[in-house]
């Protein structure tokens, strides 16, 4: 579980996250939406220890990250998979060695226990002859199966996954979408998820945080963000046509 | 601007204390400094090879050309080819070719993984990246030195060739003006400035391209203007280590 405490960042005189406060629970896929420049991407970042908090707390579990030492720091963050927008993985590597690399860097796992949970995670998420190819060498969905890959291996306790749909296909995304929620009820993960996708929340969101401007602005779940008669989220999530449409008769069927 | 300059100095500083902070694992590093004397000594081998043979060559010539008063013996073409091949050829202007070889390799690599977010993936996984970065290019760079060594080789063999062959003086002449008034501390002054260039090299192009923002046309435009620096600050501590050391 994460707990975010009155969290505020400034970057010079601009003031990005205003006094945020909510919480992520384990087993559930956590989502954090809002407009661009709403401080979705800031909040991550800080969530993540990129960025340092001008004031209030985050803690992991009960750890308060700004009052861990380097040593601790440093073995929380080996408890932190990361899904990155672009994916991110390494060019010089093969897929396998990308996957590895975690493994490699923080297990005292041999050569062959690395290969093994290595296969396996390939397993889970559906990799098919992908091993030996470099990142270039496959497709944007298959890319972001190595990043979630690459992110499980080490059997994290937080998974973030920023933008994690961004340049694919509804299909791949849904596809996306469920393994992520998936792998966070099997391992009891807590999964902090950055989006801009409509689909996503109405999939997966089990329990949604919605900034504006800085603020906190509404949280819930993907049933009660139906329901709820805030104007920001209802304008923000049923901008399209199609959305109010699928609000209206979820809200007909409901009665 | 100065103000602007001094902040980026402080930075490259603070950058070198922490690239020798909470070193990556030992077996992965070696690894890492095979791909990188492999990246950036192997690599370069070929056109060092090639600069130098012919530049001495070239150098020899030109000595040979202008040395139009019979009173000059004929050694002084190898005596000149000798100095200039040592003392300032092969250590400085070899340096400044590799400021632009390795440095932009070494630059637009590593702006790359900052632009495609490589460099968040390992620090967010709790990886020091700028010790899994930069160590190794340090390290590898500690064999540049026989780079510049095989330069100066190179560079002589290819005096001699150009002198003997290209029938300006004898053998026996060019090898006496190779070996009049030689200084043994000017070879050890070589080395110096070497290694010193050597950790600049390494470190100057990494960071531009770790601290660099923006997209691809950035990492093209922060590889120009680290070569830019390599060069600056290699003609510069060239000027200081010659004022210390040979004053």
């Amino acid at each position: 579980m994460i707990e975010v405490k009155n969290i505020i960042k400034k970057f010079g005189e601009q003031t990005v996250l205003k006094g945020v406060s909510t919480r992520f629970e384990a087993g559930m896929t956590n989502l954090i939406i809002g407009q661009s420049g709403s401080g979705k991407t800031v909040f991550l970042k800080s969530l993540l220890g990129i960025h340092t908090p001008d004031s209030g707390t985050i803690s992991f579990d009960g750890r308060i990250y700004s009052e861990l030492s380097n040593d601790e720091r440093r073995e929380l963050r080996t408890e932190i998979g990361m899904v990155f927008q672009g994916s991110a993985l390494f060019d010089s590597m093969t897929v396998e060695e990308n996957i590895g690399f975690p493994l490699k860097m923080f297990s005292n796992k041999s050569p062959k226990e690395i290969k093994e949970r290595v296969d396996f995670v390939i397993d889970r998420v559906h990799l098919v002859n992908a091993h030996q190819k470099r990142p270039s060498e496959i497709s944007g969905g298959m890319q972001k199966r190595v990043a979630i890959a690459r992110a499980i291996v080490n059997n994290p306790k937080y998974l973030f996954c920023d933008e994690p749909n961004s340049g694919l296909d509804p299909k791949t995304a849904i596809v996306i979408d469920n393994l992520i929620q998936e792998i966070t009820q099997e391992y009891n993960i807590t999964t902090v998820i950055n989006t801009h996708d409509m689909n996503s929340v109405m999939e997966i969101g089990e329990k949604i945080v919605f900034l504006k401007n800085g603020l906190l602005e509404w949280e819930g779940s993907n049933k009660e963000i139906f329901k709820t008669d805030n104007e920001a989220v209802t304008d923000f999530v049923y901008s399209s046509e199609l959305f109010k449409r699928v609000r209206k008769m979820y809200l007909e069927d409901d009665k | 601007m100065l103000i602007r300059y001094l902040s980026q100095i402080g930075k490259y500083f603070i950058m070198l204390k922490e690239i020798f902070n909470k070193p990556t694992k030992w077996s992965v590093m070696k690894q890492l400094i095979f791909k990188e004397v492999d990246d950036l000594i192997i690599g370069s081998l070929g056109i060092v090879a090639f600069i130098s043979f012919f530049v001495g060559g070239v150098v020899s010539i030109q000595t040979a050309l202008n040395l139009t008063n019979p009173l000059i013996p004929k050694e002084l073409i190898g005596f000149a080819t000798r100095q200039s091949i040592v003392l300032e050829f092969a250590p400085t202007f070899i340096s400044i070719i590799m400021a632009g070889k390795m440095g932009s390799f070494i630059t637009s690599s590593i702006g790359t993984m900052r632009v495609t977010e490589q460099i968040d993936a390992l620090e967010v996984m709790g990886v020091n990246s700028l010790n899994y970065l930069v160590f190794p290019k340090i390290i590898a760079l500690l064999l540049y030195p026989f780079v510049i060594g095989l330069s100066m080789f190179l560079g002589v063999l290819g005096g001699w060739m150009a002198a003997v062959y290209g029938g300006f003086t004898s053998s026996p002449e060019f090898i006496t003006g190779l070996q009049t008034e030689f200084i043994p501390f000017h070879i050890t002054y070589a080395f110096i400035k070497t290694a010193v260039f050597a950790i600049l090299l390494a470190t100057i192009p990494s960071f531009h391209g770790y601290y660099m923002k923006g997209g691809a046309l950035e990492v093209g435009q922060a590889s120009t203007v680290s070569f830019v620096w390599t060069s600056v600050v290699i003609i510069l501590m060239n000027f200081i280590l010659t004022q210390l050391l040979l004053s």
